[in-house]
């Protein structure tokens, strides 16, 4: 039998579409019309056309920020999953210790990322800060302020402090789902500790790691606030990621149209990956 | 009441633009009303698309397209936009 479509049900879709309208589209449709056009304020704009989109790509600035941002976006991941997955293994799956791992892990999820920045800002300081004090006494010279590696460093080890517990949290869900008879089964067939890992485990958390790489990937791509706070995007420029360059264009130098066109091309970016991470989830899900 | 949208720095060629994918959507709407169900199909791409997706890819892959050649080859942007349509007529053919 044919399935009826009923497309009257689109109509209660309307509140969200108009509600989507004025926080979206709206922005979307001026930063369109901003990034083919001039402005020195006073709501006074020049025709620009595609001067600043020609620009942008051929502004070794652009890239550079970009290449950080991917190279970042890649160690982060490099970095968070396997160490997310490695905690998740080691945490306890029944018992007290329980509540008190999921809190724990939870618990940097729940700082805000300005006060992240502000953490780490005066943790990594040489003078005042815990960490950054101790690694100087060690003989290490540490200074996030001049030292670009320094600053990469610990920008690092701040978004795995803040981020990593997502990881953990996804792939500990991945594997309390794991029934016992499958460890039963392996046990009797007396498989390693890796067997296990490498058979069960990992299978049984391939959905949950899926989510968790296109989250942090996304994520790190897009990552501004904690970075700002702790480096403003230096020293020098090493570690202005696109956000940071985004806003140093539109609010520090009033660069509207170059700004509006770089706000494009981002989110064309980020719009081409959040479809590929729809695809793969839907499409993961299709095949189960 | 006197809405002002100055501050939206609106200008033909975007308008048109706007226009034009907004027409797009309602010719969708109604290509949806004639033909419900989205016609979804498993292309080159080895997974399921229904024509919305198509439309989609379409946009999205014009838009590359467009700033691909500005930056690999210059201002002129018919032959992008030529190339846009060819590359939609393939999305919607094989996709």
């Amino acid at each position: 039998m044919d399935k009826t479509w009923n497309n009257k049900a689109w109509f209660l879709v309307l509140p969200v579409l108009v509600l989507v309208a004025f926080s979206a589209v709206i922005p979307l449709m001026t930063v369109v019309n901003y990034s083919v056009q001039d402005t020195f304020g006073n709501n006074v704009f020049f025709w620009a056309g595609t001067e600043w989109f020609e620009e942008l790509l051929h502004s070794d600035r652009f890239w550079e920020a970009m290449v950080r941002n991917l190279i970042f976006s890649f160690i982060i991941l490099a970095i968070q999953v396997p160490l997310g997955i490695f905690i998740a293994l080691n945490m306890p799956k029944k018992g007290w210790g329980v509540p008190v791992c999921l809190v724990l892990m939870a618990l940097p999820l729940l700082v805000p990322w300005n006060v992240v920045g502000t953490i780490w800002q005066v943790f990594g300081r040489n003078d005042i800060g815990l960490l950054g004090y101790y690694v100087n006494a060690l003989g290490i010279d540490y200074n996030y302020v001049q030292d670009p590696i320094d600053a990469w460093v610990t920008v690092i080890i701040m978004d795995v402090w803040h981020w990593t517990s997502l990881v953990v949290l996804l792939c500990y869900a991945g594997l309390v789902s794991i029934p016992d008879a499958f460890y039963q089964a392996a046990k009797i067939d007396g498989a390693s500790r890796w067997a296990v890992f490498r058979y069960i485990q990992l299978p049984k958390m391939q959905r949950v790691l899926l989510i968790a790489v296109l989250l942090r990937f996304m994520d790190s791509f897009m990552i501004y606030t904690e970075p700002f706070v702790v480096t403003g995007g230096g020293p020098g420029n090493s570690t202005t990621f696109l956000s940071i360059d985004l806003v140093k264009t539109a609010l520090g130098q009033f660069d509207l149209g170059p700004a509006a066109a770089m706000s494009l091309i981002y989110f064309l970016i980020i719009l081409l990956l959040s479809w590929v991470f729809y695809t793969v989830m839907t499409n993961y899900d299709a095949e189960r | 009441m006197n809405l002002d949208f100055s501050w939206m720095a609106w200008t033909w060629p975007t308008a048109a633009f706007f226009i034009v994918i907004a027409l797009m959507l309602c010719g969708m709407g109604v290509w949806e009303y004639v033909s419900p169900g989205g016609n979804p199909r498993i292309g080159v791409l080895r997974f399921e698309t229904t024509r919305g997706d198509r439309l989609f890819l379409s946009l999205l892959g014009s838009a590359f397209i467009h700033l691909a050649w500005l930056g690999l080859v210059g201002p002129n942007l018919w032959w992008a936009l030529a190339l846009s349509v060819v590359y939609a007529i393939g999305v919607f053919r094989y996709v």
